[in-house]
């Protein structure tokens, strides 16, 4: 039989199930598939804190969704147009956020009415009605896994268990979709167990099969690829490459990496990914408590290395007072924040940006940090050597403020070439510092006249022997001081030294030059905010957009940048925090759009709400 | 004494002015640190001393090596950072009853369980002092203090138990004014590999003054120190009359009077026992009656250090990858290229 081929330019996915139904290792094969046929994509996976929560509950539904086009995109997508539903707890999880017209495949193996009533659901909604503004394909996913197991000598329970890959064969017969790799990748994920390799890669050839021959589906889809800038391109998460960025920091610095971190969601893939690197001098340091952790990193700082802790929000609350110490010495540290809901537990496996106050306020005293925060999952990387390179050259902690949605989000990647990468070669000091009458003495908080920053002795380094603390040191000597004076001094100085941090210049994308309004934001917010401001533009509506990667300093031309502009819009998934900076610090008005849902703006609802504030401008 | 680096005990004092209390007993262990020091051998810039918050942890401003006054309790785990990652040096931690044992409590059992190649001395003198007098977890119970007026309700810590319960390799106790004693824990502290905690009761002369004076009186000491010595009958008192003794049914320690000389149930001390009990039995003899200290180090066992572990790892991980895939930035750039990435013409 034939089918219908037909074009589209973007499609959006979700793939739905239990927890422990592989939900995100399908929704990762189908998107390496996808990176390999070269179109341009995004993901974000959604899942529960709870490791196994009972089977069949709304609260152990897992989801992974997918954007991917012919086109380069910014998000995973506001709206699944297919939603791949293993049982009725996750069609019923996910059923508000479909579109009208959206297809739904759902494995009807499990709406039974003791299921269904377990969920609240009294009658079967792929019979009911419920579903009548969908493209239904109610098909026993189960069932018909077992079927193409049928001939091998797996138990049910274990047969089945392949039916996520008999879903992903289908999807990837819909969607035209390369299928080497996930043979390839199952051979070698279950190299100890052949049996399983095969039951998998059974189920996955039967499931693209059934799309090809069966003539439930009438139509496949093809997505071509993309065409982005030539290079080098692999799939990554933000915490991936936020690992790797501190392993290049590194390298570049020429210092080996001393991790200290407690296990925290959504931090702990840096610890987990630093601990395999050994052989590039990185040791990791799975410590007692948070503050242990940073205790550690900056004890190794002291010793001359790049210290880093890792850790969330409410880990960084524990961390505040270390991070005050490395203030006070004045010693390099990077500290990585990967935001979730809060305050306190709040969501751990959910974003959030609420720890923008926390990371520029959340000392006692004035304890100025930098901050830098990331706008995509690849461009944690960027953003990591970036904080490496304030934290070496200034000699001062750093706060790298990442979140969930890219932590654990995936986008093409195009990759640097390391030698090519910033040269961030460190230099310890090695002979005294002090000149005329006081030559031969070593004043470790003698600064550059430049960075304001003061030298990096280590021990070891013979007349350079020294003592420091969080006692206020004198200025030059490092000697205890509870001078007025000095201590005026020093705190100045503290804070001219980060407000002195050479940062790039803020770029707004203007395109015409005749915007009235201007869409400010910060981090992950990158990608929404950038999809809506496409969506305006496509109206023949005119509008700016500036993203702030440096929240401490902020870029010296950002008041030039917001005066230049009749309205400011600033959204942020908290509830107005970089504009509470921003009216303080410029006496702008802005207008704040605020959400906190632990899902990422979606890009429609931010195109109404600019459009909202342009209208009401004129 | 002078040692090979022809260092004296002068070369460790820095141009600071020391600030505790005139009498305090923190001066006495300073000056015993810094006669000791030259006998380690080990250069001035290999040596750093980290210490918390509390009194006792203005001591690194007063040793001319490098050194850190960082946060209260937290000096272990910094500690760790810095040995762990430069085993060449010498780190000490400097801190007090309420910082290592109250706020630092945690950092301190771990680091001992992990055996980090660390000196710890501990300054127990069972009080605050620099926050001006209230019950620290050393105090005796019902104590009457700032903050306990009607007596404190604590149930104190025994140091050298606790550090014993978490298994550190190394344990002893010494006091401030003994300064011939003290320079033998320490020594035997500094010489061993892994995490050794000294516990130096010190003398608070403005808020608990005469806290250890029954071990310090001539007339009474030798009462109620338990000297240790390893391989050396445990005996004390007028004529060493008196003992600590196993009983042959239960293996129970107590001290007995008038025990008479070759009486087999005399215990012979051994630090290097595998299992931590029999130095955890002796520490419990105060419990029974608080007077009695014993002192000398407990415990002094080897088991591979925290640092040596890690290093020995990283250097596995490095050799096996020069032999492999490498770690140069071709390597790096090999990582980050990953198994599937693709090209765009």
């Amino acid at each position: 039989m034939s089918t219908e081929v037909q074009q589209l330019d973007r499609v959006v996915i979700r793939i739905a199930g239990d927890s422990g139904d592989g939900m995100q290792l399908t929704g990762d094969r189908f998107t390496q598939e996808t990176a390999n046929f070269g179109n341009d994509l995004s993901t974000q996976p959604n899942f529960p804190a709870e490791i196994r929560a009972p089977a069949g509950t709304l609260a152990g539904v897992s989801s992974f969704q997918l954007h991917f086009a012919d086109h380069d995109i910014l998000t995973p997508g506001d709206r699944p147009d297919v939603l791949v539903a293993m049982n009725p707890a996750a069609l019923k999880a996910n059923l508000q956020d479909l579109p009208k017209g959206a297809t739904i495949i759902v494995d009807t193996r499990d709406f039974t009415e003791r299921a269904l009533a377990r969920i609240g659901w009294s009658a079967n909604p792929i019979t009911d009605g419920t579903l009548e503004n969908f493209t239904v394909h109610a098909l026993d996913l189960t069932q018909l896994t077992l079927d193409a197991l049928a001939d091998t000598e797996l138990s049910r329970k274990d047969a089945g268990r392949s039916k996520n890959m008999y879903a992903l064969g289908l999807l990837s017969w819909m969607y035209s979709r390369p299928t080497e790799g996930t043979l390839k990748f199952l051979r070698e994920k279950f190299a100890k167990n052949p049996d399983i390799a095969e039951a998998n890669i059974t189920a996955f050839k039967a499931g693209w099969n059934y799309g090809e021959t069966t003539e439930a589906f009438g139509v496949s889809y093809q997505v071509k690829p993309a065409v982005l800038p030539p290079g080098e391109y692999r799939n990554i998460a933000g915490n991936l490459a936020l690992s790797y960025g501190l392993i290049a920091g590194a390298r570049r610095a020429k210092l080996p990496l001393f991790l200290g971190a407690y296990p925290i969601t959504p931090a702990s893939d840096i610890l987990h990914e630093l601990s395999k690197h050994k052989r590039f001098g990185v040791a990791t340091f799975q410590a007692e408590d948070e503050i242990a952790g940073i205790g550690a990193a900056l004890g190794a700082a002291f010793g001359g290395a790049l210290g880093v802790t890792t850790s969330s929000g409410p880990g960084i609350a524990l961390k505040a007072e270390t991070i005050g110490l490395a203030v006070s010495l004045e010693l390099p540290l990077v500290v990585v924040d990967v935001q979730r809901g809060g305050p306190s537990t709040g969501l751990p496996t959910k974003t959030e940006q609420s720890d923008l106050l926390q990371a520029m306020f959340g000392r006692n005293g004035e304890a100025p940090v930098p901050i830098v925060a990331p706008q995509s999952p690849s461009d944690c990387f960027d953003a990591a050597i970036e904080a490496v390179r304030i934290a070496t050259v200034y000699k001062t902690p750093v706060i790298l403020l990442s979140d969930g949605y890219i932590a654990n989000g995936s986008e093409p990647w195009k990759l640097p070439v390391v030698s090519e990468l910033p040269d961030l070669t460190v230099e310890f000091l090695t002979e005294p510092n002090g000149t005329g009458a006081e030559d031969g003495v070593f004043l470790p908080y003698l600064r550059d006249p430049e960075t304001l920053a003061r030298p990096w002795a280590v021990p070891g380094t013979a007349g350079l022997e020294h003592r420091i603390g969080g006692i206020e040191k004198a200025d030059r000597t490092g000697n205890i001081s509870y001078d007025p004076d000095n201590h005026d001094f020093m705190v100045r100085t503290r804070a001219a030294k980060v407000a002195g941090i050479t940062v790039p210049d803020l770029v707004v994308d203007d395109a015409d030059d005749d915007a009235k309004v201007l869409v400010l934001g910060w981090g992950s917010t990158y990608g929404p905010i950038g999809a809506a401001v496409r969506r305006v533009r496509r109206t023949g509506t005119s509008i700016a957009q500036a993203h702030l990667r440096h929240l401490n300093p902020f870029p010296a031309n950002l008041g030039e940048v917001l005066a230049h502009y009749e309205r400011v819009v600033i959204p942020e998934m908290n509830l107005g925090q970089l504009a509470l900076l921003i009216r303080g610090r410029y006496l702008t008005d802005v207008v704040s759009v605020t959400q906190v849902r632990g899902m990422p703006f979606r890009a429609a609802e931010l195109a109404d709400m600019l459009q909202g504030v342009i209208s009401n401008g004129e | 004494m002078a040692s090979e680096l022809g260092l004296k005990a002068k070369d460790f004092k820095t141009d600071q002015e020391v600030r505790w209390c005139p009498g305090c007993g923190d001066y006495a262990i300073l000056a015993a640190v810094q006669g000791f020091m030259p006998e380690l051998g080990i250069p001035r810039e290999d040596i750093v001393f980290i210490s918390g918050i509390g009194c006792s942890s203005r001591f690194p401003y007063y040793m001319n090596t490098y050194g850190m006054h960082s946060i209260h309790g937290r000096a272990p785990a910094i500690a760790t950072g810095l040995s762990t990652s430069r085993p060449d040096l010498k780190v000490f931690v400097v801190t007090g009853d309420g910082d290592a044992l109250s706020i630092g409590g945690n950092h301190l059992i771990h680091a001992l369980r992990r055996n980090v190649n660390l000196t710890i001395l501990l300054f127990n003198n069972r009080i605050y002092g620099l926050t001006k007098g209230q019950y620290s977890p050393t105090s005796e119970q019902g104590k009457i203090t700032k903050s306990t007026p009607m007596g404190s309700l604590d149930f104190p810590f025994n140091p050298v138990s606790l550090a014993l319960g978490a298994e550190a390799t190394f344990v002893g106790r010494t006091l401030d004014s003994d300064r011939k004693h003290l320079t033998t824990v320490l020594r035997a502290a500094t010489e061993h590999r892994g995490t050794s905690l000294v516990e130096i009761y010190q003398n608070c002369n403005i808020f608990n003054d005469g806290a250890f004076d029954l071990i310090k009186d001539s007339d009474t000491k030798g009462e109620w120190i338990i000297p240790l010595e390893h391989g050396s009958e445990v005996r004390f008192g007028a004529d060493n009359s008196k003992a600590v003794v196993r009983d042959p049914g239960n293996g129970a320690l107590s001290v007995a009077e008038d025990v008479a000389p070759g009486d087999p149930r005399v215990v012979i001390h051994d630090a290097h026992s595998a299992d931590p009990s029999y130095a955890f039995a002796i520490s419990r003899l105060s419990q029974v009656d608080s007077r009695l200290s014993a002192m000398g180090v407990f415990r002094d066992v080897s088991r591979p250090s925290y640092d040596d572990l890690m290093n020995d790892q990283l250097d596995a991980a490095r050799v096996k990858a020069e032999a492999s895939n490498g770690t140069d930035d071709a390597a790096l750039q090999s990582l980050i290229y990953g198994a599937d990435s693709w090209t765009i013409q």
